[in-house]
């Protein structure tokens, strides 16, 4: 009983439950349509871990919403809803390819500066909503949706710029081969590199066909970041305290305007970053026209749901969130199925992580009904 | 000039539409004290349906009430979610609008040949008739009819809230729960009853979409829509008439872009179209102030607890 009370109690086990529901309601779905359950979930795990490459390609896909989803995350445990990332990290991307085509230094000098520049714009969009909320009292969801707007179409102004243009496309140009992230790509390419590779199946299919790079270590070790600053610092005792009770942080001495406002210009950070990395670390390495959002930001919301917004947790719902989003589009080309019912999964999964938050007051209850049969 | 401002008026009226239904199921749900973040959600189902009804029965009356029943329905998820559940508003809202686009797109793969899109649904009529003022400025004024249900359903809503013993019984619910329990309103059953009617204002807002301005339904049909009304919701200050000022606002906003866009100024079009979402900011910034949401706004009621 104590067991299954302590199980039950472990924030994992309603995410488990959750994803469990998400797959039996997508199941459901499936039938309903005609299509064979089994079939088309065969056809996801097929698409992604059937080969190296598309393992490689999940782990690329999840790296951007890893850190969009501690944007989202960290936001959260300081009380604020970044519903902005989506903006923060177009104004990633944008200042990444701005910087990235002007300029053409060395390596060590060009990826930390077009990196950085990402990282700066994202805070400078987060760090306006944080302002505006410590200075007017404005809403930060409400800039938030305006910053996200005003960034997709800056991104398709400085597309169709006549500096970043390229001519006859819907795209910017992309950014000098010195920002590129990937591992070890002009060696790679080489006949040297191929010799190299060639014994090694594995290494060989992940590292040329797909844009293997170092954008997951750098979220890793963000998400590792993001906890000590939370947890062991007192920046984040401040920043957490602010988010748990206002007026008692104010009571206490916090100053809460500029506690928001920082806490924003980190988020904002975090989702630039994501932008920059996606900028120089994967093909085209260029903004494009956008007609509607590209959803890395607002995927990352999910991310931080389904992590329960713990900053670890988000590196496991990103890769989980990247699979299924890189695997849905095999589910289409075996089995003929919308990829849709892949959002349809996703939706339900974070539908069940609101509704298993009632799984520990559960336990909780059956932990007292055991107490009362002992006496 | 004349016809210019017309025009003016015409598309601040047709843009605004979507979003003034949208942003009234907002109010209406969190009015009750339920933060209604599906919004989106809601409204790309109510899109989907309305195109797809209207599409294969020929009629886009019949569109439009689907529309509302199927934006109902989604919002009982949340309303389980939330009021049963005692679950993170804000958590179940995200999952709406992850599940209501992702039906909508696999329905409509479904029903016409793996497309995303539909095909072209018969519309709702225009107010004065296909040929009103066919040859006069004024048949910029001969706006879609869901206008003026728009309007119509905020001095309703206004009226409900305002005037009405229910209405009282929605805001006191909002504001403090326990004492509406204790004066032997049902809570829960306010709640569930708010969250419906803003799936179903929602649904609306999807049909007003697919139903007048598009003739179809698409995968960006509602692409924000429901964001931006969510956002005319804390800027209207959770009253339906701020809330529907504020989206005229919004489509005022970007009815200048095109009407500006026509060529007189030497404005890169995409800086125009910045236009609403920059103006939104400075009005909060010079004129608003502090908005201050119901006050059980988000919050579970759980009986008996202080």
């Amino acid at each position: 009983m104590k067991t299954t009370v302590k199980i039950l109690k472990k924030p994992i086990t309603s995410t488990f439950i959750a994803i469990l529901f998400g797959f039996l309601v997508a199941a459901v779905v499936l039938v309903f349509a005609g299509y064979n359950p089994w079939q088309s979930f065969g056809a996801l795990f097929n698409g992604i871990f059937a080969k190296p490459k598309y393992i490689s390609n999940v782990i690329i896909k999840a790296t951007p919403i890893i850190l969009t989803g501690l944007s989202v995350a960290f936001a959260f445990k300081t009380g604020l809803f970044n519903i902005g990332a989506e903006g923060q990290y177009i104004a990633g991307t944008i200042a990444a390819v701005c910087v990235g085509v002007k300029f053409n230094f060395a390596p060590v000098i060009q990826i930390p500066l077009v990196v950085l520049s990402g990282v700066l714009a994202g805070a400078a969009f987060g760090g306006i909503i944080g302002y505006l909320k410590a200075k007017f009292g404005i809403h930060e969801v409400i800039t938030s949706i305006m910053l996200n707007w005003i960034g997709l179409y800056l991104s398709n102004f400085v597309v169709n710029t006549a500096v970043y243009h390229q001519p006859n496309s819907t795209s910017s140009y992309a950014v000098n081969e010195s920002s590129f992230t990937m591992l070890l790509p002009n060696w790679k390419a080489s006949k040297a590199g191929m010799a190299a590779l060639k014994p090694n199946k594995w290494l060989y299919e992940m590292m040329l066909k797909t844009d293997v790079n170092f954008g997951i270590l750098i979220a890793v070790l963000m998400a590792i970041v993001i906890w000590f600053l939370l947890y062991r610092s007192t920046k984040g005792y401040e920043l957490r305290a602010v988010g748990f009770n206002r007026d008692a942080a104010e009571f206490a001495g916090i100053n809460v305007g500029r506690n928001i406002t920082q806490a924003m210009l980190i988020a904002g950070a975090l989702a630039g970053l994501a932008g920059a990395l996606a900028i120089t670390g994967t093909s085209p390495h260029k903004i494009s026209q956008m007609a509607a959002f590209e959803n890395n930001g607002f995927n990352g919301l999910s991310v931080a749901l389904i992590a329960g917004s713990s900053p670890i947790g988000c590196i496991f719902a990103g890769l989980l969130f990247g699979g299924l989003l890189y695997g849905g589009q095999s589910v289409q080309q075996d089995v003929g199925a919308p990829t849709e019912i892949i959002n349809i999964m996703i939706g339900t999964i974070v539908f069940f992580v609101a509704l298993t938050k009632i799984v520990p007051s559960l336990a909780d209850r059956l932990e007292k009904r055991g107490a009362h049969h002992v006496k | 000039m004349l016809s210019k401002i017309l025009l003016l008026l015409g598309i601040t009226l047709m843009y605004s539409t979507p979003l003034v239904f949208g942003a009234l199921g907002g109010v209406i749900s969190e009015r009750s004290g339920v933060v209604n973040i599906g919004i989106e959600g809601m409204m790309t189902v109510g899109a989907f349906t309305a195109a797809a009804v209207s599409y294969f029965t020929g009629n886009p009356w019949l569109g439009l009430l689907a529309a509302g029943a199927a934006g109902g329905l989604i919002s009982l998820l949340h309303a389980v979610a939330s009021v049963t559940f005692k679950a993170d508003q804000t958590i179940s809202g995200i999952a709406i609008n992850l599940i209501g686009p992702g039906l909508a797109l696999f329905f409509c793969r479904l029903m016409f040949d793996d497309a995303t899109m539909t095909m072209p649904a018969k519309t709702l009529p225009k107010l004065f008739g296909e040929s009103g003022f066919a040859d006069s400025p004024l048949k910029n004024l001969n706006v879609d009819v869901t206008v003026v249900l728009a309007l119509a359903v905020s001095a309703a809503m206004w009226f409900f809230l305002y005037q009405t013993k229910w209405g009282l019984h929605v805001r006191s619910v909002g504001e403090h729960p326990a004492a509406a329990d204790t004066l032997g309103i049902n809570v829960s059953r306010v709640r569930y009853l708010c969250v419906f009617a803003s799936g179903i204002l929602a649904g609306f807002g999807g049909a007003s979409m697919t139903l007048a301005i598009i003739s179809q339904f698409t995968p960006t049909a509602i692409s924000g829509q429901g964001f931006i009304a969510l956002a005319a919701v804390i800027f209207g200050k959770w009253t339906p008439f701020g809330a529907y000022g504020a989206c005229l606002l919004f489509g005022f906003a970007q009815a200048l872009t095109i009407v500006l866009g026509g060529g007189d100024f030497a404005v890169p079009s995409q800086i125009l179209a910045m236009l609403p979402y920059i103006l939104t900011i400075v009005v909060l910034i010079l004129f608003v102030g502090r908005s201050v949401a119901p006050k059980a706004d988000g919050e579970p009621y759980e009986k008996g607890v202080r």
